[in-house]
């Protein structure tokens, strides 16, 4: 496998070889976390910034865990307290961070599309933790890793996307990810959450929950997302006119991961959420604490996703050929040594 | 390529069985013993000693699997190309006499690495090095406790261990590499 993207923007782009590389590579990754120590030395002397001018808890802490864990050194960037609110920029604040001689970017905003404009602007790499309602492509990746994991394939599953489709890059992110991984996406959502772009993506659209649920290896429960909804919604759980969705309550009882409706699916289906759970709106908390749930499963996994994904842009380990090559550079520089197998 | 046998299969075979029953005579007890190969032919060797010993002596030493990838120490001066297995190690180090097997020793530079890798997983009371070959050249203040064979090697060589675990065949080889000629041909 032959890595060559400066950045990690979307699962859209990428192909089926490459996306089993980081999937394969995070498996080294995963047992790190699991020692007394848990550091390695791989990128000890770079520095990453990760530029968060959106809330995130998950994402933010699980890449700067990957990072500590490397041995990078990390930066963290939000909005309040910067000089965002003197109108600087985005591009002018990327800038001048990149002028500190840092070694990559971990951005994350509410504007579809910003982590690609960055990547285009900075010569070094760019990866994106979430760009509005577009890409998560770390979070697709450790929902396939977890899927892999459990499942021990991809191909050949069917997975439901269910809810806040509307909104989510999550979801966007998993469609095109199954999808190239072999598995079949079933997207599960009220008519009114259903964008007109899926309509040239490769899933199939249902309405009810009811209709697909035996069928499934993998739920996939999405967060609604109620601060992009309408603000009443938050707050009284009643949404009113002009919403995509008249309650949370109604939601719950059409699309809801109910224990009930765990009771008609397959006895070993994954239950899955990417977090925050609005407990007892799209999923039970008795479904979210079962034992089919890998909720937490993903969140462990995510560290070593990103770990993956950061020693492959930023470390890259030597092939034979090149270290035949390295080896036969000292050989110059001392005029007898050449050849090696290993350094 | 041009290969020249250092090692035929049963010389080979023979040669792990001296340093296996040297390291059972150093640590008679056995108690403490752990042994850790390091990828990706180390620990096919190590896994034999562990055989080795339970053969002799009818006990199992636990064995781990050391990837070194994360610990070298010429990431940015090489190419992309990244590849890192798994590490398998199952159990407590510290307090335990390691014994850290290799294929070939030669700039000393993954033994350091793999010293490293060790000492994050806890702190051993000892770790003694045992090689096949050791083509000579260090670059580091690293030697082997046990050793199979000392050589050295002509210009432009390379020593190969072949496994039949991930080779097929089994021995020693030192063979020319030719993408060496041509790179010390370029002016």
């Amino acid at each position: 496998m032959n890595w060559n993207r400066k950045d990690l923007l979307g699962i859209e782009e990428l192909n089926p070889d490459e996306i089993i590389h980081i999937l394969d590579t995070s498996i080294s990754f995963k047992e790190i976390s699991e020692r007394p120590i848990k550091k390695v030395p791989t990128l000890r002397g770079k520095t990453i910034v990760n530029l968060f001018f959106e809330p995130s808890t998950r994402t933010r802490i699980s890449f700067e865990l990957a990072e500590k864990r490397l041995s990078a050194d990390t930066v963290n960037f939000s909005t309040p307290g910067s000089s965002v609110l003197k109108n600087e920029t985005l591009l002018d604040t990327a800038l001048n961070i990149e002028a500190m001689k840092i070694d990559a970017v971990v951005v994350r905003h509410s504007g579809a599309g910003i982590p690609h404009l960055l990547a285009k602007k900075l010569s070094v790499p760019v990866i994106n933790a979430g760009d509005g309602a577009h890409e998560h492509p770390t979070q697709a990746l450790l929902d396939m890793f977890t899927i892999r994991e459990k499942k021990r394939k991809l191909k050949g599953l069917k997975v439901a996307i269910i809810g806040d489709i509307r909104f989510s890059r999550v979801a966007r992110s998993n469609i095109w990810g199954l999808n190239k991984m072999g598995a079949e996406v079933f997207i599960v959502a009220p008519p009114t959450f259903i964008p007109a772009y899926l309509e040239n993506m490769p899933v199939k659209i249902f309405n009810s929950l009811d209709e697909v649920i035996e069928d499934m290896d993998v739920l996939m429960a999405l967060r609604i997302q109620t601060e992009r909804h309408q603000p009443r919604l938050a707050v009284s759980g009643e949404a009113g006119k002009g919403s995509f969705f008249p309650s949370l309550r109604e939601y719950r009882q059409r699309f809801g991961v109910t224990m009930e409706r765990l009771s008609k699916a397959k006895k070993d289906v994954l239950i899955m959420h990417p977090g925050p759970i609005n407990r007892g709106v799209e999923i039970d908390p008795e479904v979210a604490d079962s034992k089919n749930s890998v909720i937490l499963a993903q969140v462990t996994n995510g560290v070593a996703v990103r770990m993956a994904v950061l020693y492959i842009l930023l470390g890259g380990a030597p092939t034979s050929a090149s270290q035949s090559a390295s080896s036969v550079r000292r050989g110059k520089a001392v005029g007898r040594r050449t050849g090696g197998k290993k350094p | 390529m041009i290969g020249k046998n250092v090692m035929e299969e049963k010389e080979l075979a023979e040669a792990w069985k001296i340093i296996t029953n040297q390291v059972i005579r150093d640590f008679p007890s056995l108690s403490e013993l752990v042994i850790v190969g390091i990828r990706s032919r180390g620990n096919i060797l190590a896994s034999r000693m562990v055989k080795g010993i339970k053969k002799e002596t009818g006990i199992e030493i636990p064995l781990g699997i050391l990837d070194i990838t994360l610990y070298r120490d010429d990431f940015t001066s090489v190419g992309p190309d990244p590849i890192v297995r798994e590490t398998e190690i199952d159990f407590d180090i510290t307090g335990k006499n390691v014994i850290l097997v290799d294929d070939v020793l030669f700039t000393g530079r993954t033994i350091r690495a793999a010293m490293d890798a060790l000492i994050d997983f806890g702190r051993p009371s000892s770790i003694r090095l045992a090689v096949l070959i050791d083509r000579g050249e260090r670059e580091l203040p690293i030697q082997p406790d046990y050793v199979s064979k000392k050589m050295t090697v002509n210009a432009g060589e390379i020593v190969e261990v072949k496994l039949k675990e991930i080779d097929g065949k089994e021995g020693v080889i030192a063979i020319k590499q030719k993408l060496d000629k041509e790179e010390i041909a370029k002016p």
